[in-house]
């Protein structure tokens, strides 16, 4: 059962990120090509020259998919206990305290209610850049009470995802929140919900083998690597190299995993007009 | 391989099993063996020294004091001895007029899952299992027991049809992970192991699941999502293997990590009960359940016979809610006494 704590998060909350190297060029891993850094992230980070799709917070996500000013976050109260009291090199307290620090976000996941292009939606994005975006207790429980007011208010519910897997640290409960999500997603779809699942690099492991699968509609961006096993595990099981392209969008377009591939910049646009086709 | 399953901690129990079978020549040297009496009969055998049933007694005690105390990584280490039973054994002891049934009717017929009716005690069921596979051929075409999107497809497929004709469903659990292959990704891993946590959770009749062996992650759980759920004794259940959780964790995988991280995942049958992963935990014999298959299969079946006594007697609806609120609380967080920001759309 959850545990109320008293202390605030004011006290908690670091400074905002500092970590983040600002130079005015960089080099695009797409191309190789230097590019300036600022026409990248007015672009919604995405190299002007080869179109690479940049990996991004969920906090740039939201504004990137939502009207302007219309997110309402909700569910932003829980945070990590430490359940197995977990210790690898590093206890696990510390690692989430670092990773607050370093993000400013409690967890790997924001959720809230927001408006695309004028349409009501439930929003939920994972955050690659707290944990690798892995899904613990915090990260599935969010998840589900999005997918359940999603269920309860009839909002179409949409769910970025970009993450390594379950997180390790939280081992069998971690687990179970691939059970949890997917339960809640039946009521969804027995309720006649919509759920527009976007798959962005990378999702794998857990996340894949859950939620981010159970679209309705799956939408990837271009180029995201998407599978359940990661491609180093595998390389290592079958003993030979992968294929050009294995697990990337395009191939999971073209073995029928995926039902459409979509630039950045038209996601909005994207997800507008099927909500229109779902009659939500 | 081999030299891995020479159970180390066992090695007082082989030190006693010489010391026994030392004392049975002497016993047999010494007893006159009476001749067969007409008619067949088969002669009782000689009575035994009370050395000799001491030193059995010994041997049983030290079986379940080593075994009461197991660490995790030993623990993994049982649940994949070579000789422990497989799915095929336990349905095989458990059940009656198993009737296999093979194929996603998709793509093919995966070995590593089977899927069959059965009866069981007074209940027909439906039996769902991770096979690994006894012999190189047949583990080969198991893929020793990591099982392809085909395999969760045809369970899901069977289970529909279970659905359909009211009999419940038992899975046993059996599997280091699903394949981490090319085929595997090309037709959805993932996609078939999601679907089936969905399905199963809205499945309209009673679901049994037992961890048998390895619970070994998603491909675990994505025939695990069930009513009740118990480990044997010496089972695994967690999220990833040891090794796994120690090359990405501890930089590399060896004795000393593996023992390390299979410690921290709590993944022995005793830390997962703790954590209301499970229901259940279903005692092994004395030495664990490859010593016994026998007695194993008994424990078990009377376990499933009395889940599906209480479960079969409630209604669908309270069945499924039950099960919804089973996964729904798993998990453990913190939560703030800080008001969120009221949900009102202004946009
Ligand atoms: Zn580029």
């Amino acid at each position: 059962m959850p545990q109320v704590v008293t202390r605030t998060w004011t006290q908690l909350k670091p400074a905002r990120k500092a970590a983040i190297p600002e130079g005015l060029w960089l080099r695009c891993p797409g191309c190789a090509q230097l590019i300036y850094r600022r026409q990248m992230e007015a672009n919604l980070h995405v190299c002007p020259e080869c179109t690479h799709h940049f990996r991004i917070s969920a906090e740039q996500r939201i504004a990137q998919l939502c009207d302007a000013g219309s997110f309402t976050p909700m569910f932003t109260g829980l945070s990590s206990g430490d359940p197995l009291r977990f210790r690898d090199l590093k206890a696990y307290p510390d690692r989430i305290r670092a990773e607050q620090i370093k993000t400013g976000q409690r967890d790997g996941c924001q959720a809230g209610e927001a408006f695309i292009k004028g349409r009501p939606v439930m929003l939920a994005c994972l955050d690659l850049t707290f944990m690798m975006g892995s899904m613990g207790s915090v990260v599935g429980e969010i998840l589900t009470r999005a997918i359940e007011h999603a269920t309860k208010s009839d909002l179409p519910l949409i769910v970025v995802s970009c993450s390594g897997g379950a997180r390790m640290q939280e081992a069998g409960l971690s687990l179970m929140q691939m059970a949890k999500t997917s339960a809640a997603l039946a009521r969804l779809d027995d309720a006649g919900g919509l759920f527009i699942s976007v798959l962005t690099d990378p999702t794998t492991g857990g996340v894949t083998a859950s939620f981010a699968m159970l679209g309705d509609v799956i939408i990837a961006e271009p180029r995201a690597l998407i599978g359940f096993a990661g491609p180093r595990v595998i390389r290592q099981t079958i003993r030979q190299d992968l294929p050009d392209g294995f697990q990337r969008s395009e191939f999971l377009l073209a073995k029928g995993m995926v039902d459409r591939v979509a630039p950045r910049a038209e996601l909005r646009s994207e997800i507008a007009r099927l909500i229109d086709y779902s009659g939500k | 391989m081999a030299s891995f399953y020479q159970l180390d901690f066992e090695q007082p129990v082989r030190e006693l099993d010489k010391r026994i079978a030392a004392a049975e020549r002497g016993a047999s040297d010494d007893a006159q063996l009476p001749a067969p009496a007409l008619g067949g009969v088969e002669p009782h055998p000689p009575a035994e020294s009370g050395e000799l049933r001491a030193l059995r007694a010994e041997r049983l005690t030290l079986l379940a004091s080593l075994y009461e105390q197991l660490s995790p990584w030993n623990t993994v280490r049982v649940a994949r001895h070579p000789q422990r039973p497989q799915s095929g054994d336990y349905i095989a002891l458990m059940c009656r007029e198993f009737t296999e049934l093979h194929g996603d009717r998709r793509y093919g017929d995966d070995p590593a899952i089977i899927t069959g009716f059965a009866r069981l005690g007074h209940h027909k069921v439906l039996m769902v299992g991770h096979q690994k596979g006894r012999d190189t051929q047949e583990k080969l075409a198991c893929h020793f027991g990591c099982a392809h999107p085909e395999g969760y497809r045809k369970a899901l497929a069977k289970m529909k049809l279970a659905e359909k004709f009211g009999v419940p469903v038992v899975t046993l659990v059996d599997t280091p992970g699903a394949y981490p292959g090319l085929g595997a990704e090309e037709r959805g891993q993932a996609e078939a192991i999601a679907v089936n946590l969905r399905e199963m959770s809205r499945l309209k009749v009673p679901i049994v699941s037992i961890i048998i062996g390895e619970g070994g992650s998603g491909g675990a759980l994505g025939i695990a999502v069930a009513d009740r759920v118990a480990m044997l004794q010496h089972a695994w259940y967690s999220v990833i293997s040891p090794e796994g959780c120690a090359a990405i964790l501890w930089k590399q995988a060896n004795e000393q990590t593996n023992v390390s991280s299979a410690k921290a995942l709590r993944l022995t049958a005793r830390d997962n009960l703790k954590l209301s992963i499970i229901d259940a935990i279903v005692p092994e014999p004395p030495g664990a359940a490859h010593r016994d298959p026998a007695g194993a299969a008994q424990a078990l079946a009377d376990w499933i016979v009395a889940q599906l006594d209480e479960l079969t007697a409630e209604t669908t609806e309270d069945l499924l809610q039950a099960r919804y609120d089973r996964f729904r609380r798993l998990g453990e967080f913190e939560e703030s006494a800080e008001p969120e920001p009221t949900p009102e759309l202004t946009p």
